[in-house]
């Protein structure tokens, strides 16, 4: 069936209005285009790490999700579904429960890249049957915006802060799509807000409706601490994308498959002019930091190219 | 049939799991408690045990992944030991917080540094705070015994609370001892079903697990925790009570050796028990009015009984095989003054740290330890806390 934005937002919300995030922040739309791809039929367990998110639509005594939902800590979240998923996997043997469940995890890029990383290695390794979603905003933001292995490079955080000794973050972005591709799990895919929703909410799906390990690495952009104003964000997504900042593809059972190729290659300049957290590089004498990043981002398109060609 | 077999403490554990079968079991292996999943792997290999067995890559995430099972409204148990142990420490709140019964099997080896693998009660007493119910054991039937027991005490409607039991390293985990294990039935019987009102996989009922617990719902949240181990220790007695009926084998919240006319005690946790009993009956032989008692649970400190049966002594030794570092003493030391003082009962009382990292405790350590209590009770002066069985040069 051809795809359908408003087939797609008439479905009911599983992530629901009253939560605390802020206006123009990546991490909502995430969640709700990701639970709008369960099946209406269907039940799901949320895991969360802790997070923004967590802090802003579980305070207690409200939630903003539908189904249920569990936060443990902030490392463990791929452990603690996995937990869920054997209970589900124990009941059902049993023939104790009727029903469909997915199991699905969200965490930010600190509980994902960082802390989280070996719990979603091993949850991943062992095959549960799960999504893991990383709604990646490039830093610590629930702390107040401080540098992750998932901060571009150059950028200014509060632990990377720009001054006349510090150009921003030294270090480039961790490849984590890649790495989790490297787990040889059948389905690995990375998306971002455009193409109305189309690109996530198919990934998405596919994600959650396959059998085993799954993982989604979806940029979900703050306004806080990329500094845009709320109404950009979209804008912001599809610059990412169209630089080939953020490309947009899939890795299922082992084949690279490229779901977005920009006719036009725009140069990365378009993409950082958008956000204050780069406004340090718009100098003359920072022009070749600018040139580093483009270098950066034209070898690992070439890399990913490959990859999808073979 | 209960039946008599030759078992390590390891093996008397894993034969518990065995036959509760829980639905998961979440571990990562550990020194000494290494052999748990193992024979949780080999009966499953046999088709003993039906439980889902989580091979994870921490200890952090055996725990994790136990919190979410039995958020999920399932029975989760793991085992650990020391380094395990102490990678669970944050998670041993959530899991109390959130009130999930989940059941570990801890087997005591001290804490790093430096590394050491053998036995002292650093690891758990570290975490005494988490708001875990603690049943120690002295040898390999008591740690059997109080896994049995462990799930009615901790999924009690009164309490539903999580519980580790805990035995000595290599002592107690590694030395084989002859035991008495129930049949299969008999502990089905007796340990139940468990069906929790509310859990994750209700799809009538979804609910929310681990909130955020702002100011105004924090500190309620942690009353409720402490009111629940405030009842857990009447449960902890009526489970040892039904258990005791049902196989003759009687367990309290501590256990008096010799104590009746007893002038100095030892007070001790744990496989030192047995040891410190042979030197009373020692010194009874001789005529010394020597009593023991042996502590099995540590929380909740059942601090009016405890006190009450020392009441009579004239002088005491409470002996922390784990130092507080608070520069007086260790865990049980304090608790154990604490309780005195808010009774009113006064007794001479010296702290010994001992058998750290696995430092040997003989029938000669309880000697020395007595005849110190001797001259505290003709009136010499006691000194507050001190090491034994170490070398001062």
């Amino acid at each position: 069936m051809a795809y359908n934005l408003k087939e797609w937002s008439d479905r009911p919300e599983r992530f629901v209005a009253g939560h605390r995030m802020c206006a123009g922040c990546g991490s909502p739309i995430t969640m709700r285009a990701v639970l709008r791809a369960v099946h209406p039929e269907d039940h799901a367990v949320v895991t969360c790490a802790t997070s923004c998110l967590e802090v802003a639509s579980v305070t207690y005594p409200y939630s903003s999700w539908t189904d249920s939902y569990i936060h443990t800590a902030f490392e463990n979240s791929a452990a603690t579904c996995s937990g869920v998923e054997a209970a589900y996997r124990a009941l059902k043997k049993k023939g104790k429960i009727e029903g469909e469940y997915k199991f699905i995890t969200f965490g930010g890029d600190g509980g994902t890249y960082d802390i989280g990383f070996q719990s979603l290695s091993g949850a991943m390794e062992r095959g549960t049957d799960m999504v893991y979603v990383c709604y990646d905003n490039e830093a610590y933001m629930n702390t107040g915006i401080q540098r992750s292995s998932s901060t571009p490079k150059y950028a200014d955080t509060t632990t990377t802060a720009v001054g006349p000794e510090n150009d921003g973050k030294q270090q480039y972005k961790k490849d984590l799509t890649k790495i989790m591709a490297a787990h040889h799990i059948p389905y690995v895919a990375q998306t971002t807000f455009i193409t109305n929703l189309r690109d996530l909410h198919t990934k998405a799906e596919r994600a959650i409706y396959t059998k085993g390990p799954a993982f989604l690495n979806v940029m979900s952009p703050c306004p806080r601490g990329w500094r845009y104003e709320a109404s950009q964000i979209g804008e912001i997504c599809k610059a990412a994308v169209e630089t080939c900042v953020w490309p947009l593809f899939e890795v299922i059972r082992g084949e690279w498959i490229l779901n977005y190729r920009p006719g036009y290659k725009q140069p990365v300049e378009e993409y950082l002019r958008m956000q204050g957290r780069f406004k340090h590089l718009f100098t003359p004498e920072n022009e070749h930091l600018i040139a580093e990043i483009q270098e950066d981002v034209d070898a690992r398109w070439e890399e990913l190219l490959e990859l999808c060609e073979k | 049939m209960s039946k008599k077999d030759r078992l390590s403490g390891n093996e008397a554990v894993a034969n518990a799991i065995r036959q509760i079968d829980p639905d998961v079991i979440a571990a990562f292996p550990i020194t000494p408690s290494t052999e748990i999943p193992q024979y949780v792997s080999s009966f499953k290999a046999q088709g003993k045990l039906t439980s889902e067995f989580i091979t994870v890559e921490s200890e952090h995430s055996s725990i994790s992944a136990a919190a979410g099972a039995e958020a999920a409204g399932v029975r989760a148990m793991t085992a650990t030991s020391s380094a395990g142990f102490a990678l669970m420490h944050e998670m041993l709140y959530v899991v109390s917080s959130d009130r999930l019964p989940v059941v570990m099997a801890v087997v005591n080896r001290a804490l790093s540094g430096p590394i050491n693998i053998n036995n002292d009660h650093s690891d758990s007493m570290g975490s005494r705070d988490a708001g875990w119910i603690q049943l120690y054991s002295e040898n390999a039937q008591e740690a059997y015994d109080n896994m049995l027991m462990a799930h009615r005490i901790a999924e009690h409607p009164d309490v539903m609370l999580p519980l580790m039991v805990c035995q000595d390293g290599f002592i107690t985990s590694h030395g084989v001892e002859n035991i008495v294990l129930e049949d299969d039935e008999t502990v089905k019987g007796f340990v139940g079903e468990y069906r929790p009102d509310e859990h994750l996989l209700d799809p009538e009922r979804p609910i929310g697990v681990g909130p955020y617990g702002v100011s105004p719902y924090y500190m309620e949240m942690k009353r409720g925790q402490t009111e629940a181990m405030c009842r857990a220790e009447a449960v902890i007695e009526e489970v040892s009570r039904e258990f005791g009926e049902l196989t003759g084998r009687e367990y309290g919240l501590f256990e008096e050796y010799r104590m009746d006319d007893a002038e100095l005690g030892v007070l001790c946790i744990g496989s030192s028990a047995g040891t410190g009993k042979d030197a009373v009956d020692m010194l009874r032989a001789r005529g010394v009015k020597a009593g023991l008692v042996k502590l099995r649970v540590f929380r909740p400190f059942p601090a009016a009984k405890l006190a009450s049966a020392l009441k009579g002594l004239k002088a005491l030794a409470i002996m922390d095989k784990t130092d507080s570092f608070s520069a007086q003493g260790g865990p049980l030391g304090a608790e154990v003054r604490s309780a005195l003082y808010q009774t009113g009962v006064i007794v001479p009382a010296v702290n010994y740290v001992y058998g750290l990292g696995g430092r040997d405790v003989r029938v000669e350590t309880f000697e020395e330890i007595f005849a110190e209590l001797e001259k505290i009770a003709d009136g010499a002066p006691a000194e507050a806390f001190r090491y034994i069985g170490v070398r001062e040069r």
